[in-house]
């Protein structure tokens, strides 16, 4: 089943190839698709001129950068400087290898799936600091700070609600744990699914929580000193890696490929689309938060209600150790609201000012 | 106690974005759509009257720029001048008008075209024929209400959303 188009090197020859057609067509189409949606969020079209619909203009935009030429800072490390796309978009395939497409559709089907996950992801944030670094310049390097201050502190929130799902569905392996849904996990761990989704936008530096490349303020952050080819393959990374989120989302909480009628790849990347679809929903509707609200946001607000959200998870699970019941979807829910209410409460910003 | 501080206002955010998506956007595609500019528009460039110019150099003395300039000889037999050269450089002008509402014959208009932007520089400067009212640069009812009253009425983009939306 696992070693489904034949032998072990046709497996991995093949899915290597899928994921690398698919991380590229689903970048093009999430690029389109967030223009397109971010635009008439804000009341206007997007782009609509290149093609039918402007469904080229991903295909003008990789084009034009390709051809344009490559400027390296002068005091620039060439080294580090050339390397850091690549440090940086290798883990982002890397994540795509152990997510389900379909039942058993994967590249490898590790038993600690979600682990390898948690792991490999962060790898990306040291291209991301080569890139300020080698850059020699002070915005990239601001915006490098930035991103690894916020990697740092989201991993936490980000790895415990990924925990309590591991403890609902008693298995790491990615397969196992959609073939483990009956529910969606998004109904049994709704905190959990805020959490990892908030936690998500931020490790991958989505707005709200793009401080990196916060172009009012960094003009581009850690990429503002790259242009061509090592510029596309940072801006491939960023999709790549909305994409990679939204994936794992998928799996973790929306039960990943399974659904009725359809064939499961393409639920699975309808789910995708979904997820990503929230995420530029938030990225159209709210502002960009300060460093400090950034910081409070994680370890004052996310990381006690992950840990709470675990010990909670945990209790569940030693209750029903067969398999959790329907009706602790209400409770989860109802545990959710009070937690939520009672935190905003208590979580205060510089001199009692309640804010974010 | 007030919800708005416990999530309630970030779900309030997310609706107002939500309806924006699902409603027309507030938008026009210039090319093929078009909008009525405004009748007293001071345009990009200067309309000039051969018949009703006298010559007398008013709208030369008051640019504050000096982009006009007004050549004239005197023509004996009719007893009057003859405009020999009557040159505008768009490039210095500044759409002030000040040359229309000083003009004392009416013979110069701001223009009701704004889509003329050219390639070279010495395009700008625009002389004698080329500065009279021609379909492709009509007067604006800039200073004459009696031009105005001809044009098309101003159509607001927000009155076009407001009708595509019902």
């Amino acid at each position: 089943m696992t070693f489904w188009p034949g032998n072990y090197w046709w497996h991995w020859l093949f899915y290597a190839a899928v994921i690398i057609v698919f991380v590229l067509l689903m970048v093009m189409g999430a690029i389109y698709f967030e223009r397109r949606g971010l635009g008439r969020m804000q009341s206007r079209l997007g782009p609509n001129r290149t093609g039918p619909f402007g469904l080229l203009q991903p295909v003008a935009d990789a084009v034009k950068v390709l051809l344009k030429e490559n400027l390296v800072p002068d005091k620039a490390d060439k080294l580090v400087h050339w390397l850091a796309p690549v440090v940086a978009f290798a883990p982002v395939l890397m994540i795509f290898a152990v997510i389900p497409f379909q039942n058993g559709a994967l590249l490898a089907d590790l038993n600690i799936g979600i682990l390898f996950i948690v792991a490999v992801s962060s790898v990306a944030t040291i291209g991301v600091f080569m890139a300020g670094w080698g850059s020699s310049n002070k915005y990239s390097l601001l915006g490098a700070m930035r991103n690894v201050a916020a990697v740092v502190s989201y991993e936490m929130p980000l790895a415990l609600s990924v925990v309590a799902t591991v403890l609902v569905a008693g298995t790491m392996s990615m397969n196992g744990i959609v073939q483990g849904q009956t529910i969606p996990y998004i109904l049994l761990q709704p905190l959990g699914f805020l959490i990892f989704f908030a936690a998500g936008c931020a490790e991958i530096n989505r707005s709200p929580f793009d401080l990196m490349e916060a172009d009012q303020e960094l003009v581009a952050g850690f990429h503002t000193e790259y242009s061509g080819m090592k510029f596309a393959m940072f801006y491939l990374v960023e999709y790549a890696e909305a994409i990679a989120i939204s994936a794992i989302i998928t799996t973790l909480f929306l039960s990943g490929w399974k659904g009725p009628w359809l064939t499961p790849w393409l639920w699975f990347i309808i789910k995708v689309f979904v997820v990503f679809f929230l995420m530029i929903w938030t990225r159209a509707t709210f502002p960009r938060v300060r460093i400090d609200q950034l910081m409070a946001f994680a370890w004052k607000f996310l990381f006690p209600l992950a840990l709470i959200n675990l010990f909670v998870t945990a209790a569940q699970v030693l209750v029903w150790p067969d398999g959790l019941p329907w009706y602790v979807i209400f409770i989860n829910f109802a545990i959710m609201g009070i937690l939520i209410l009672a935190w905003s409460k208590l979580f205060k910003l510089g001199l009692g000012r309640s804010e974010v | 106690m007030k919800f708005e501080r416990f999530g309630l206002g970030l779900l309030k955010g997310m609706t107002v974005t939500l309806r924006n998506l699902l409603r027309h956007p507030t938008v026009n595609q210039f090319p093929e759509q078009r909008l009525n500019i405004s009748r007293r528009t001071r345009g990009n460039e200067l309309v000039w009257s051969r018949e009703r110019c006298t010559g007398c150099g008013t709208c030369a003395k008051t640019c504050p720029q000096g982009a006009i300039v007004i050549e004239t000889s005197v023509n004996m037999t009719d007893n009057k001048y003859e405009v020999d050269k009557y040159q505008v450089d768009t490039g210095y002008c500044i759409q002030c008008g000040l040359c229309v509402e000083a003009c004392p014959y009416d013979a110069l208009f701001m223009g009701y075209a704004f889509e003329r932007a050219q390639y070279r520089r010495g395009d700008l400067v625009q002389s004698d024929d080329a500065l009279l009212e021609s379909p492709e640069r009509p007067a604006s009812g800039y200073y004459h209400p009696d031009v105005a009253s001809k044009l098309p009425r101003q159509t607001l983009l927000v009155d076009k959303i407001v009708e595509k939306r019902k």
